[in-house]
């Protein structure tokens, strides 16, 4: 690697840390990290003491794994908003007119979103361990499956990410996205198993990696018994690290095609065109 | 100050748009250490020009070498040698100034050479621009002067041999108006600097040569003086004489004012001479080519060159 390219990695690395602690440290930001954990927490803690079936489980104990699931399948829209937010302020356009700027910015947004994850993350699955009876996390088994699982996640997730955030250029836009979104959580098996869906919502919710997260990150949690409520009555590691791969593959080889595309489209005068548009729907 | 090195050719330059050129067959130079103004009012291409020189934009026809390279093939290299400063920035609301710059200034680091040590050191830059109060600030609080000041510390950061402008002192109010014109005034000789303007005071004031820019094509090119001088400028000769007032247009004012006195001699009276202003001369450019492109057909060769 050429030494403007490891300049250009570090200066990411570096900026993605500067980010994060931005993202922690000014109210706003805050808020929105601990919004959605602790709203879920409140659900889990109301759905605790309802068992699912005939099976020993609480929804709320099956629905924490779950949610860390989808929480972690969210990143992809946090990217995808992140992408449309600097391209509207120009931020992309200043890392385009800095050398290697692009890969520095893309390096930064990868860490600033995936540290960001860990934390919200965190806000939510320590005091769901504690409010909530029946997870495990006996061992360092537990705790490996939730790594590969996570970060496989991420690898899946965050380039699909980086291409919608190229795709829609206006925050607007963005708020399209997040109607499909809901609608695949809803049938992903996020708050209530999979398997009392009709099959046809299965076979789409199996299409995507929201419900195989959540399906790595219920294998990691609960324990063996549990699987009995799974479709197949299995975690399917396999398959999950299949469909999760075949995701990242995609993502990796679109993502640098649409992101050159949409980078070289970039200029003063297309964003101050796009803030234009911006401040008419405002006013 | 300038030297004889050609920083920036551009030559037969054409953008167009569908069937419209927004520019036609524009061409010029840029010296290394000169501050050239690219003048014209707005709509004129003076941002389509910059942003095909700064490699944002790709040209339909024609040359363009910005330091040597053509700007649509600049690799990071070239990159690295070039300043970029935008008609507006909002981006990095949430960083510090200090904090950007350092940050901005480390990509620069891989592209030093044993003549030129890259980037700036960020503390230097921040006292260098007037923000040294403002370096533990966030981005978003700055006033538009002082958000301005730091777009072109951010231009400067890696050093370049060249810096783009583009209406840097849009918005701005008198004050931040003229620290600005001393910021830049500061840079000649060392970085090249081209700027777009539609003030003609500006371009005045800070160019060592001005190229007007109108309807897509260059109208004139040349010092500040020559422009006045050269084209189309006529000083204005008042006087009375018999108790009538007489005035007079000329851009041969002296020997016009010599056969004066030689006609009437001590009759003359309240003898006024006026210059003609780079402003009289901008605007009756900026006129002549409004006239010329209703009355022609588009595509012909500006006459006025």
């Amino acid at each position: 690697m050429s030494n403007s390219a490891t300049t250009a990695w570090r200066a990411g690395w570096s900026r993605g840390l500067i980010e994060l602690r931005q993202s922690l440290t000014n109210a706003g930001d805050l808020f929105n990290h601990c919004f959605w954990p602790v709203l879920m927490l409140i659900t889990t803690y109301f759905l605790r003491d309802v068992s699912f079936g005939q099976t020993a489980f609480s929804l709320g104990t099956l629905a924490v794994p779950s949610i860390l699931g989808m929480n972690a399948g969210m990143a992809m829209i946090t990217m995808s908003q992140h992408l449309t937010a600097d391209r509207e302020d120009g931020t992309l356009l200043r890392a385009k007119a800095t050398p290697n700027g692009m890969t520095g910015y893309l390096i930064g947004k990868i860490v600033m979103v995936s540290g960001g994850l860990v934390v919200d993350l965190a806000i939510f699955l320590i005091p769901g361990l504690l409010l909530v009876p029946g997870l495990v996390v006996a061992g360092p088994g537990s705790w490996l499956t939730l790594l590969w699982v996570f970060l496989l996640g991420l690898v899946a997730t965050l380039p699909i990410g980086a291409v919608l955030g190229s795709v829609f250029t206006s925050a607007r836009g963005q708020g399209l996205l997040q109607l499909p979104m809901l609608g695949l959580i809803a049938v992903s098996g996020v708050f209530y198993p999979i398997t009392v869906l009709p099959e046809w919502a299965q076979a789409i919710a199996q299409v995507f990696p929201v419900y195989w997260l959540g399906l790595g990150m219920r294998s990691a949690l609960l324990p063996d018994g549990a699987v009995a409520v799974e479709i197949g009555e299995s975690w399917r590691h396999l398959e999950t690290a299949g469909v999760l791969a075949a995701w990242a593959v995609l993502g990796l080889a679109v993502a640098p095609i649409v992101l050159r595309r949409m980078a070289r489209g970039e200029s003063g005068s297309t964003v101050a065109a796009r803030r234009e548009r911006a401040l008419q729907r405002v006013a | 100050m300038a030297t004889s090195r050609v920083v920036l050719d551009v030559g037969g330059l054409r953008m167009r748009y569908g069937t419209t050129d927004v520019l036609r067959d524009v061409s010029f130079q840029a010296y290394q250490g000169e501050v050239l103004c690219l003048l014209g009012p707005n709509g004129a291409g003076k941002t389509t020009t910059i942003e095909i020189m700064e490699g944002f934009r790709m040209r339909s026809a024609g040359q363009v070498e910005v330091l040597g390279e053509d700007p649509a093939r600049g690799d990071e290299r070239w990159r690295a040698r070039v300043g970029v400063v935008l008609q507006s920035w909002r981006d990095h609301g949430k960083w510090r100034v200090r904090e950007l710059l350092a940050h901005l200034g480390r990509y620069y680091a891989a592209y030093s050479t044993p003549s030129i040590a890259r980037p700036w050191d960020a503390d230097r830059l921040v006292a260098a621009v007037g923000l040294t109060e403002q370096a533990g600030r966030k981005i978003r609080t700055l006033s538009g002067g002082q958000r301005r000041r730091l777009d072109v510390a951010i231009g400067l950061v890696g050093r370049p041999e060249l810096i783009f402008l583009d209406e840097p002192t849009a918005g701005l109010d008198p004050v931040a108006r003229r620290g600005f014109h001393e910021l830049i005034e500061g840079l000649a000789g060392e970085t090249t600097v081209l700027l777009t303007t539609h003030d003609l005071a500006e371009a005045e004031r800070l160019a060592d040569r001005i190229v007007v820019l109108d309807g897509g094509r260059i109208i004139a090119d040349g010092t500040p003086g020559q422009l006045a001088e050269q084209i189309a400028g006529e000083d204005e000769v008042r006087w009375r004489h018999d108790g009538r007032g007489h005035r007079h247009t000329t851009r041969e004012s002296t020997p016009f004012v010599r056969g004066l006195f030689d006609r009437y001699g001590a009759a003359i009276e309240h003898l006024e001479v006026r210059r003609a202003s780079l402003e009289d001369t901008y605007l009756s450019l900026v006129r002549h080519a409004e006239t010329r492109a209703e009355a022609e057909p588009r595509n012909q060769e500006g006459r006025l060159r």
